[in-house]
């Protein structure tokens, strides 16, 4: 991935407390997993920022090295990567996505 | 892309798995029952002290070939043992 899109992406995640990878939007999510995690995310009314990786394929692959993680949604907390959808579940019943996110 | 899916089968995926991560049990559940959306059970006793980001990306390094076709619909949970 080149400098800009890096920077691009260190901006979008550390400019927003909570964000997200994802496919689709949160009024509109286009994966049962972005839909699950967004459900998640909003539960805790807490604003997060989003971005929709079909808008760009180059960020839609920078993402993934960036994280290490091949898939999508991605959930950065703080600028900290957290994980996808199944960590975020995991994260959300032990009640630790609370913690973090009142962090 | 889905016929990708498809295309690997469940055996294929344990197989994968257990190869990458030596001594691990895999159990692979299609909870919706349409060969698609699958779930790893991981049980491996190299997850100690390792966190659930760094647990996850092993299993996905199993699979490295098969997540470039996006071999995005597998959910996974691990265990230490």
């Amino acid at each position: 991935m080149d400098e800009k899109t890096k920077t691009q992406i260190k901006d979008m995640i550390h400019k927003n407390k909570v964000f997200i990878f994802m496919k689709g939007t949160p009024d509109a999510p286009e994966c049962g997993f972005s839909m699950r995690t967004i459900e998640i995310l909003k539960s805790y009314k807490v604003e997060f920022g989003y971005f929709n990786i079909f808008e760009d394929e180059e960020i839609r692959q920078a993402v993934k090295e960036y994280a290490n993680w091949p898939t999508i949604p991605q959930v950065y907390i703080n600028g900290k990567f957290i994980g996808g959808c199944d960590i975020t579940e995991e994260l959300h019943k032990s009640g630790k996505l609370k913690k973090l996110i009142e962090e | 892309m889905e016929n990708k899916h498809q295309m690997l089968t469940i055996q294929q995926i344990k197989e994968k798995i257990e190869a990458g991560l030596p001594g691990s049990k895999v159990e692979i559940q299609d909870p919706r029952r349409d060969g698609v959306h699958l779930k790893a059970i991981v049980i491996y006793k190299g997850f100690k002290d390792k966190s659930l980001v760094e647990q996850h990306q092993m299993v996905y390094a199993t699979l490295k070939e098969e997540l470039k076709e996006e071999l995005h619909a597998l959910g996974i949970e691990t265990h230490e043992e």
